[in-house]
């Protein structure tokens, strides 16, 4: 096999889970060359999920959620610098700072941001956060902890519920304004999500669903939002969690297939110019990749998983320094976790691409349950609540694309519950919350999934 | 011979010493009904799937024909042997004083405790010429942790050892009648019950720190405790999973230890090694070899229909040894990568002791392999105790 893949210089952009288990997988694969690991952040690569949680409840400090590495990447960092612009040509990344970096190979890892709050003055209110970095958690963690007399999230998605939650068992009161019908719709569908808004208010959240912020006030310093629905709230604090943007900005003038759901890849990978055609120099890893997956009909993915990160990242390094019969596909199923109101919620495949669920196990009236997604007669997910323990058996039946509704025999499956209803799973243009898994088909508006309008 | 036989073969004593040509054989048999209609299984990723799969129930009650000799009808079940959601709900009952969300530094606060016990165990060997790894260390070491975790006077321990044989050896995979084996059994456990229901209750309303007390003293935030009966069950399994599987775990460690010194040389230069040594322990020689499940719908293993009701014994010392998921498998390597072994089982039935069995293998291992420089088996293969399910030397004499 050609040595010369295990050398020549390889340039990482992005030094959060993905780019740093990128780096990792090089050198144990034997990559030999210079390594540059570019980051928009100062911080050496952090871990983000403690962010909404832990370090929210005060048990762990913002600057406490360091990656531990699994081996030195022996990489020259540049930190605190954004990459600008590609030469996919010239083989060089521009950087903010003025200096350019040649590479032989690239790996896009540049993640996601916040979605900022669209009006930037009243964005730049003293008590106005968004939560994605580890300065974001820690400037709302002291906020927190000085007792404001209410907080408002904006967003009912996963962040946002976690911070409320968060909230809530520190004994502060929290309105959350969601624009769908309920928290987490996106992300679980109708069944779940109402499931979880019984949660929420039942944990004191001021819970309010249908409704947009549409301003908000302060002369400073943020003292309250207006609702669509003619409602004012005073709050201290005001968090927006309106979901995320991809960070493939710097990509509009490369050529590349980059755009708001991510830079298209193949499944090995290698990122797909404008026209479709694969390029074998250019990698994408993380949140920032939208890639095929068979078990998805081959529609492209776009996910802001953890496990996918690092799954990801594991493949496209392999594929960075191996010749083309060797490369690896990238076919993990989806996995993510959330915990929040004393809920432990796991989700395997995508629960997105269904048109009905039902409850294989547990029930709802003891939130211990699996819920099961199925589409056309097939499982394509399950949701575990406080069950996680089941959750292998049904990404087995995801894998090998086991018939819908899964066979009966469970021990703790209640027969009343048993009967499929639809999965109620809304257009992503309706919710506050951006979805964390895009099934963005091969037109960005392209949805498979049933759509019923509310 | 024929792979109908391969558990009257794995439960032959003979075979003790041994059994894993016998797992070779049954996993390129795949799906083996044996003659008295059970299923037996051995390959990973069969297992595994099972492990994980909510059709399959640990429940005894759940056979399609009940057996003839012996009833579980009417008993209290241990959670080890019962499904979700009563499984949960006592599993649950029973974390709550052991681990976390509500006990997280139970185990880790113990180190300091098993490392005493353990220095203490070896000093009183100094300048012996010959022990015995069982009788002398691998058996008093988990005995002494698990009467101190629960709250169990050490010296009773001739008494719940008498039961513990009897329950252990009536709850056996081995064919054949076991009438008299299962009364003995039910007699010994009703005994050992009232003895550690005995004991809770006299730590009510004066908790002395212990698993019992908190069992009688502390009910969960929804008020829930365990009832008596259930106590008397779940501590009898606690009592007895705590000492009749990490003696094996500690007793295969020295045995495999001194049958690779090379491997022993490492682990001296490289005690950081320890805990993964531990693990690849679990997944070469685990205490455990097999676990009995029940399916309650028709299930298909790998081509073959388990119909509703059938016994299946999980052979789990056999996925270990599967070269379809572990690179030279029959190979000793404490430093193996990605050793997702089931030596503690999988799914909800996990191991409940693992962090503690864990915790007390590398701490005994790390006092005993620098004194093991000199040491060299007297016998080999040592005795083996009579039980299939829970395998491991019943002595092991070494020399210095």
């Amino acid at each position: 096999m050609p040595g010369d893949l295990r050398e020549g210089r390889i340039v990482i952009i992005g030094a959060s889970l993905a780019g740093l288990r990128a780096a990792e997988t090089l050198r144990e694969e034997g990559f030999t060359g210079p390594l540059t690991m570019v980051g928009d952040e100062p911080h050496p690569p952090y871990d983000r999920p403690p962010l909404s949680k832990q370090v929210l409840l005060g048990k762990a400090s913002a600057s406490a959620t360091e990656l531990p590495t699994r081996r030195d990447p022996e990489a020259q960092w540049r930190l605190g610098v954004r990459a600008t612009g590609l030469d996919p040509v010239g083989k060089r990344v521009l950087l903010a700072d003025g200096d350019s970096l040649p590479y032989d190979r690239l790996l896009i890892a540049t993640g996601t941001r916040a979605r900022p709050w669209p009006n930037p003055e009243e964005a730049a209110l003293d008590g106005v956060f968004t939560l994605r970095t580890s300065d974001d958690a820690d400037g709302l963690a002291e906020r927190l902890a000085a007792g404001p007399r209410r907080v408002l999230v904006i967003g009912a998605g996963f962040t946002g519920s976690e911070i409320a939650s968060a909230c809530r068992e520190r004994g502060i009161e929290v309105t959350v304004a969601e624009r769908g019908p309920a928290p987490l719709v996106g992300a679980l569908g109708g069944t779940l999500a109402k499931l979880a808004a019984g949660l929420q208010r039942a944990h004191g959240v001021d819970l309010r669903c249908g409704v947009t912020v549409t301003a908000l006030h302060g002369n400073g310093r943020f003292t309250g939002a207006d609702l669509s629905d003619g409602s004012h709230i005073d709050a201290d604090v005001c968090v927006v969690a309106m979901g995320a943007v991809r960070n493939t900005e710097w990509l509009a003038d490369s050529g590349l297939a980059a755009g708001a759901r991510g830079v298209a890849c193949d499944a090995g990978c290698r990122a797909f110019n404008m026209y479709g055609i694969v390029t074998d120099d250019i990698f994408v890893a993380g949140d920032a990749a939208r890639f095929p997956h068979p078990l998805f009909e081959y529609q492209m993915l776009s996910l802001e998983h953890w496990g996918n990160a690092v799954a990801q990242a594991e493949v496209a390094a392999h594929n960075m320094v191996n010749p083309g019969p060797l490369r690896r596909p990238h076919l993990a199923v989806p996995v993510f976790w959330s915990s929040q109101f004393g809920l432990n919620i796991k989700s395997v495949g995508v629960p997105t691409f269904s048109d009905q669920v039902v409850i294989a196990q547990g029930s709802l009236d003891e939130r211990r349950l699996v819920m099961v997604y199925g589409y056309r007669g097939r499982v394509t997910a399950a949701v575990t609540v406080n069950m996680a323990k089941w959750l292998e058996y049904y990404e087995r039946l995801i894998e090998t694309a086991a018939p819908f509704p899964p066979a009966p025999g469970a021990a703790d499956r209640a027969t009343a519950a048993a009967v499929p209803v639809p999965s109620d799973v809304p257009d992503p243009k309706v919710l506050s919350h951006g979805p964390t898994v895009a099934l963005t088909g091969y037109l960005p508006d392209r949805r498979l999934t049933m759509v019923r309008p509310v | 011979m024929t792979a109908d036989t391969l558990l009257e073969r794995i439960t032959d004593y003979a075979n003790r010493p041994n059994p894993y040509p016998l797992y070779a054989e049954l996993r390129a048999a795949g799906v083996a009904r044996q003659t008295d209609g059970s299923y037996l299984l051995g390959t990973y990723h069969d297992i595994v799937a099972l492990l994980h799969d909510p059709r399959i129930s640990a429940d005894p009650r759940s056979r399609s024909v009940p057996r003839g000799d012996r009833s579980e009808e009417g008993l209290h079940l241990p959670f080890l042997r019962l499904d979700d959601p009563e499984h949960h709900r006592l599993r649950t009952l029973a974390m709550r004083p052991f681990g976390p969300p509500h006990s997280p530094g139970r185990v880790d606060a113990m180190r300091g405790e098993i490392a005493r016990i353990t220095e203490e165990l070896l000093e009183a060997l100094q300048g012996r010429k010959q022990i015995d790894v069982v009788d002398d260390f691998a058996y008093p070491l988990p005995v002494t942790v698990i009467c101190r975790l629960l709250g169990v006077p050490r010296e009773d321990e001739p008494l719940f050892r008498a039961w513990s044989d009897v329950i252990v050896d009536s709850a056996d995979v081995r064919p054949g009648e076991a009438t008299e084996r299962v009364r003995a059994g039910q007699q010994a456990h009703a005994e050992m019950g009232q003895y550690l229901v005995d004991l809770a209750e006299r730590r009510r309303g004066q908790p002395t720190g212990d698993m019992l007390s908190a069992f009688i003293n502390e009910p969960d935030p929804a008020g829930q405790r365990l009832t008596g009966e259930e106590l008397a069950v779940t501590a009898v399994l606690l009592l007895i999973a705590g000492h009749e599987t990490t003696v094996n775990l500690i007793t295969n460690g020295v045995l495999t230890l001194l049958r690779h010194p090379d491997q022993l040389d490492r682990l001296r230069r490289e005690p950081d090694l320890l805990p993964r040594a531990v693990e690849e322990l679990l997944r070469y020689e685990p205490p455990v070899h097999m676990r009995e499940r029940f399916p309650l719908a028709d299930v298909d293993v790998a081509g073959t229909t388990i119909p509703k009701g059938t016994p299946m014994v999980l052979v789990l010392a056999s996925a270990n040894r599967d070269p379809k998921r572990f690179r030279d498998p029959d190979r000793f390597d404490p430093a193996r990568p990605d050793n997702e072994h089931v030596g503690f089982g999988s799914g909800i039935h996990l191991c409940y002791g693992a962090p503690l069995a864990r915790v007390e293998a590398q701490i005994a291992l790390r006092a005993l392999i620098p004194r093991l420089g000199t040491a060299r088996l007297v016998q080999d293969p040592p005795p083996y105790r009579r039980n299939a399910m829970l395998r491991g030397p019943r002595h092991l004499p070494i020399e210095f």
